[in-house]
């Protein structure tokens, strides 16, 4: 509310080139990211939702540095990451940590748990000596709720939630401000979901975090997420408070994403195909809107005219219904 | 037993699975009874591991090996699959049961055009020319809803989105006209909205064609959008049975209602969501007694040492658990 917020992005465009023939000419490019901006407020939880191919994990790739993006800033702490030369960049990549969808593929197979997570304190100068760093494993693993006894285990001896809670382990061993949980709770069981998902809310509550929770699913985000930004295409279509995104969805994209998740509710059997087709290629996103191709709501001017982010109550909305 | 009369297109009684384990073989699958009617669509749910996707490659007769059949009766339309030849079952896999998996990629052939693949289909099972089975192939991209199926016809998978893939996936196995159609998790590896598309499709298409489907998934939602009847399994056990309103409405079993109290959809921003503590077990480390008494808030005398039997809830609904017995005699 008060100061300004721990990130924001602004313009953030990260496209890929498109490279043919012999001597690999750039033919052109893919839109994966065209001008997103975003900010977090220090302690909230800002969702990025949309489909497969919509760039959202790009958006994520693009914060850290480990894509590189074309155009915009990434403010963190009053400092534009993207344009900070790289050995001016380390100290800040303590501060922001990534947790990914599928914790066997980021965690090393032939390293043990204790090596994984003390690894990020080495690197940073955290803990004066190597058994003071064990000591901070040991913490670590009873914060994310596993035995400290199990450090020097591998991760293979983990079930698929464990590995998730190392990850997580793994990324609070440098301290950081900020988490990007990229799809973290999106391969689990529901019964393991919850475990993981009430295991963040605590630790948001008691390190006070900051979380940018990129995912597909609905259900996660309506309960972790204070705000919600919606991308499709490569662009954020709309953004608001979560309450206000859920009742009261204003673009044609959200309202259809919501529509189609299938409620449990034996009453309601409702979910909806409103939004109808494929998603183009973001190599050529349509003219005018990007949406208007499936949009069950597109009139002759959204094929002409590309919609700006229009203000909304509580929020914006890239729609010309919306203007 | 008797509510179950001779209109179930297919049934299993006592289906057990097994796996070499290092004390001897373990029941993935333990004594599974299903019945599908005809026009009926069961759910079968449930976590990884739990043996859904097992039971149902049990009943087509396709289990990996080592594993094998151990015991039980599979009967389609009242003949036992357990006692068909290889061909005839081979006749019967695609003919009266078809069944389509969570990835279409896998399942389709990269280096045959989709059309080829299932003229294919069509042709392995029938006598008809090429051209005939093109425009009945043709036909089915229609039907399915396919955009442009003329032209969709020569594409090869890697040219079709996941959804499309999807669709010519479900396209092949309606080709035959199947009894029975089993759908692995479907939808699991597409987006919502095409999700949604997929789903409006197989609800159409079962209307259409009359047939059965055992739906095989781990989310709640979907069962909630398709199943007319739902089974719940648990550690190779089915443990409560009902109406899709019985199970998403009035669960009974305590895991039932932990999977239904987990999911976020349900709780509000900063309520802490219900926990089924623990994990699943390996199948060589399930517990005696009720399998999910290790895991199970209500556990007590007998949970951890007799298997409990059926309780009937309704005329629909049942449930296998020591505290429910209880709750229905007082």
């Amino acid at each position: 509310m008060s100061a300004r917020p721990l990130l924001q992005v602004e313009g953030l465009r990260t496209w890929f080139p498109i490279r043919r023939g012999l001597l690999r000419r750039t033919v052109g490019y893919v839109q994966a990211v065209d001008g997103v901006d975003l900010a977090i407020e220090e302690g909230m939880s800002l969702a990025l939702v949309g489909e497969s191919g919509c760039g959202k994990t790009t958006v994520g790739r693009s914060i850290l540095c480990l894509e590189r993006a074309r155009e915009g800033r990434v403010w963190f702490g009053g400092v534009d990451l993207l344009r900070l030369p790289s050995q001016e960049l380390r100290p800040y990549r303590s501060d922001l940590q990534i947790v990914f969808q599928d914790p066997m593929a980021s965690l090393d197979p032939r390293m043990r748990v204790r090596d994984a997570i003390a690894e990020g304190m080495h690197s940073f100068g955290i803990g004066a000596s190597e058994s003071e760093r064990t000591d901070r494993v040991a913490a670590l693993l009873e914060r994310v709720q596993l035995d400290p006894r199990q450090m020097w285990r591998y991760p293979h001896e983990f079930s698929g939630g464990q590995r998730q809670r190392l990850c997580i382990a793994r990324a609070l061993a440098v301290e950081p401000r900020l988490v990007i949980c990229d799809e973290a709770v999106s391969a689990l069981d529901v019964s393991i979901q919850a475990q993981i998902l009430n295991l963040l809310g605590e630790l948001q509550q008691d390190l006070g975090l900051t979380y940018l929770f990129i995912t597909h699913d609905l259900g996660v985000v309506r309960y972790l997420a204070d705000e919600v930004a919606v991308m499709y295409l490569g662009q954020i279509v709309e953004r608001g408070g979560t309450e206000r995104i859920f009742e009261d969805p204003r673009h044609p994209y959200t309202r259809g994403l919501l529509a189609a998740v299938p409620s449990v509710d034996p009453q309601r059997r409702s979910a909806a195909a409103q939004v109808l087709g494929d998603v183009p290629s973001p190599a050529h996103p349509p003219a005018g809107c990007r949406f208007h191709t499936r949009c069950p709501e597109a009139f002759d001017r959204c094929s002409e005219e590309a919609p700006e982010l229009f203000a909304v109550e509580g929020g914006r909305s890239r729609c010309f219904l919306s203007e | 037993m008797s509510d179950t009369p001779a209109e179930a297109v297919i049934e299993t009684r006592g289906l057990t699975t097994t796996f070499p384990g290092e004390g001897g073989r373990v029941p993935v699958v333990d004594q599974v009874d299903l019945q599908i009617a005809v026009g009926e669509v069961l759910a079968l749910v449930g976590e990884s591991g739990c043996g859904k996707s097992m039971t149902a490659l049990s009943m087509l007769r396709l289990v990996p090996k080592p594993g094998r059949i151990e015991a039980g009766e599979i009967s389609l339309a009242g003949s036992d699959l357990r006692r068909l030849s290889v061909p005839a079952m081979r006749q019967v896999r695609g003919q009266e049961i078809s069944m389509i998996f969570q990835e279409p990629m896998t399942s389709l052939n990269p280096v045959a055009t989709v059309g080829a693949q299932v003229v294919e289909a069509i042709r392995l099972h029938e006598s008809v020319s090429k051209a005939e089975a093109r425009r009945r192939t043709l036909d089915l991209f229609t039907r399915v809803g396919i955009p442009d199926p003329d032209s969709r016809l020569d594409a090869y998978p890697h040219q079709l989105s996941g959804g499309l893939k999807q669709r010519v996936m479900i396209a092949m196995a309606l080709s035959t006209r199947p009894r029975l159609l089993i759908a692995d998790e479907p939808t699991t590896a597409l987006d919502v909205t095409i999700q949604a598309q997929i789903l409006q499709l197989l609800r159409d298409l079962q209307q259409e064609f009359g047939m059965s489907i055992l739906l095989i998934t781990h989310d709640l939602g979907i069962v909630n959008e398709l199943a007319d009847r739902v089974s719940v399994m648990y550690a190779g056990r089915i443990i409560e049975e009902g109406s899709r309103v019985d199970i998403l409405g009035e669960a009974r079993h305590p895991y039932t209602r932990g999977l239904l109290l987990s999911l976020p959809s349900l709780a509000s921003r900063g309520e802490r969501l219900a926990e089924i503590p623990g994990v699943v077990p390996p199948p060589d480390q399930w517990p005696p007694g009720c399998r999910f008494s290790t895991r199970c808030g209500r556990v007590f005398e007998p949970c951890t040492t007799q298997v409990p039997a059926v309780s009937e809830i309704t005329g629909t609904h049942r449930s296998w658990c020591f505290a429910v017995a209880r709750e229905i005699e007082s």
